[in-house]
């Protein structure tokens, strides 16, 4: 048995704490009852109330979710084919291009992916709006999806799809029913990957956005660059609360999906 | 195992080597179908929404500044025939990157933005390695809930977390508070608005992309190297100098390249938690465009930028491919 010292205790102990105080604070102080926020003047909820009637909040949200949900989904049919293409197809021409085109966005700064868009809509005459946050977030979002995809396909037999094939499927039924249920953990955790990195994004949606649109983080950004407000760390404890209840869910949805197939390879093997 | 016909990738990617394995032609020709839509769909995306608006932005780049719309000239003239892409040609020139280098405000906001990356990557690497060594250290039961713990934050919003420190730097936040209340200081500490809170930002937004690498290469180590090298005589320290370290090695520049290169083009950090002192190339960016709308010039800041950062990206590739191959 391997010992752990105090130290590692320490840091760890600093570690954590470091990782987590922001978000406590944040949490506490968004029950504080005063305005101020530094000043601590008794538990309230009236900010939640405060919030669920800002129209411009709720309208971005909604913005935000509509844009979430539709970039997600097209980047995670567009970077599973990617990932498909670069990890399957082997050599074909322009292929160095395509995975420096998959590869380039992961590390592009956003300020540069968000005005080199920006300036395409402007020249091809798009009006921006939800359409063109769409295409933006889909774009940087597909490449992050095909990472998480490919790392999963270069991992599993490419003999089953092969088996399929000879047993009659077409392609297409080989990918459908052997390759796709296969890497479908990858899959959603792409489209989940996706989904946050859209919530998440100010700089590619300031660019991309238009007078029409406003999703929540340039909502949340032109307000907090006045300062701290208690309506901002009650928005803020929503969404830690959601994704934390979320990302639980995932990880024993995950837990339990390992145990199924580790069981069913054991009965496949025994 | 590496092949030769398409240089340095793995042999079983090659359809050469595939073929050599005995390939099936009916369900290769079969096969190729599906996977040429898969190929073509995402790659016409990516030309369109990626190479094109790159390129729009190296060509921007090289026009002028105009009271029009768009904002710059010249435009290309089509329905002038080969006269209209000749002006248009000729009109392109240097000027934007000649005036980058004559103005100090823009290469003192590179050199900046490089120092102030480069400083919290040492931090966030002096902050992380304690934390995913004592993580691969870690009894196995309690090693999946830290990870998580870990993992967490990354999934929380940037912004959000951003915004946190603010409430804590300020003049009245929590931080002075606590040091005053304890006696430390008598005078609130000016964090928020330096530089000092643009490293604590990005130490904090940044950590677990540390964190994860370095864990990751760690994890795999056989602790049975450290207990030899200690059975020889090594004291814990030097042990963990000769023996971990190296071990730890493709972590650590993993991780240090996935927090250097964002923190160079950052603009969240430094607008909410910089001052007006705090140069980042990122910001200026931004503002060239929204506050002076200055396309062109504000294009020829993202290619120097991005041309600044090719060589810290072609390293982390090469690192990437090599590590790839010592485990492969």
């Amino acid at each position: 048995m391997r010992r752990f010292s105090g130290f590692n205790i320490v840091s760890l102990t600093l570690g954590i704490a470091f990782l987590y105080i922001p978000m406590v604070v944040l949490v506490v102080y968004s029950f504080n009852a005063s305005r101020l926020v530094t000043v601590w003047a008794g538990f309230s909820t009236k900010w939640y109330g405060e919030l669920l009637q800002n129209e411009a909040f709720l309208d971005a949200a909604w913005v935000t979710v509509k844009v979430g949900v539709f970039s997600s989904t097209l980047a995670t049919v567009l970077g599973t084919m990617a990932a498909y293409a670069l990890i399957r197809r082997g050599r074909f021409a322009g292929r160095t291009l395509f995975s420096g085109m998959i590869y380039a966005p992961l590390v592009m700064p956003e300020v540069i992916t968000g005005l080199s868009l920006l300036l395409l809509f402007i020249a091809i005459g798009l009006d921006r709006g939800v359409l063109t946050i769409v295409l933006a977030h889909t774009t940087f979002s597909m490449c992050y999806v095909s990472v998480v995809v490919s790392s999963r396909l270069v991992s599993f037999d490419k003999s089953l799809e092969e088996a399929a094939l000879d047993l009659g499927c077409t392609p297409f039924q080989a990918f459908r029913l052997v390759t796709l249920p296969i890497v479908a953990p990858a899959v959603m955790a792409g489209w989940l990957l996706a989904f946050t990195l859209s919530l998440d994004d100010l700089v590619i949606a300031s660019f991309t956005a238009g007078p029409s649109a406003t999703t929540l983080p340039i909502k949340v950004y032109s307000s907090v660059r006045l300062g701290v407000s208690p309506e901002i760390n009650a928005l803020s404890t929503i969404f830690i609360g959601l994704v934390t209840i979320g990302v639980l869910i995932a990880s024993v949805v995950t837990k339990r999906s390992i145990a199924m197939r580790t069981a069913d390879e054991r009965v496949a093997g025994g | 195992m590496t092949c030769g016909c398409l240089g340095r990738i793995p042999q079983d990617w090659c359809c050469r080597h595939e073929r050599a394995r005995g390939f099936q032609p009916r369900a290769f020709i079969g096969r190729s179908a599906v996977k040429r839509a898969f190929t073509v769909i995402p790659y016409i995306w990516l030309l369109a929404l990626f190479l094109v608006p790159f390129l729009i932005v190296l060509k921007i780049s090289f026009s002028d500044i105009a009271i029009a719309i768009p904002p710059y000239t010249p435009t290309l003239e089509l329905s002038e025939g080969w006269q209209g892409v000749r002006n248009f040609f000729g009109g392109l020139d240097f000027e934007n990157f000649v005036f980058l280098t004559s103005d100090d405000l823009y290469w003192k906001a590179y050199l900046s933005s490089l120092q102030i990356a480069v400083v919290s990557t040492l931090i966030t690497l002096a902050v992380g390695l304690p934390i995913a060594y004592a993580m691969a250290r870690a009894r196995d039961d309690w090693r999946p809930a830290l990870l998580m713990l870990v993992i967490l934050p990354f999934w929380t919003s940037f912004l959000i977390r951003v915004y946190a420190w603010m409430g804590i730097l300020s003049n009245e936040g929590l931080l002075n508070q606590f040091l005053i209340w304890s006696g430390f200081i008598t005078e609130p500490l000016v964090i928020l608005n330096t530089n000092v809170a643009v490293y604590i930002g990005i130490v904090y937004t940044y950590l677990p992309f540390m964190i994860l690498p370095i864990y990751a290469s760690l994890e795999r180590m056989d602790p049975s190297y450290v207990e030899a090298a200690e059975d020889l005589g090594c004291s814990r320290l030097s042990a963990f100098w000769i023996v971990t370290l190296p071990l730890a090695r493709p972590g650590v520049i993993a991780g240090c390249f996935l927090v250097f290169i964002p923190a160079v083009g950052e603009f969240v950090i430094p607008s909410l938690l910089g001052g007006s002192s705090t140069l980042m190339i990122g910001k200026v960016l931004w503002e060239e465009f929204f506050s002076n709308r200055d396309w062109p010039v504000a294009s020829a800041v993202a290619i120097i930028l991005l041309l600044i950062l090719v060589i810290p990206i072609i390293l982390f590739q090469r690192q990437e491919v090599a590590s790839r191959e010592t485990e492969g």
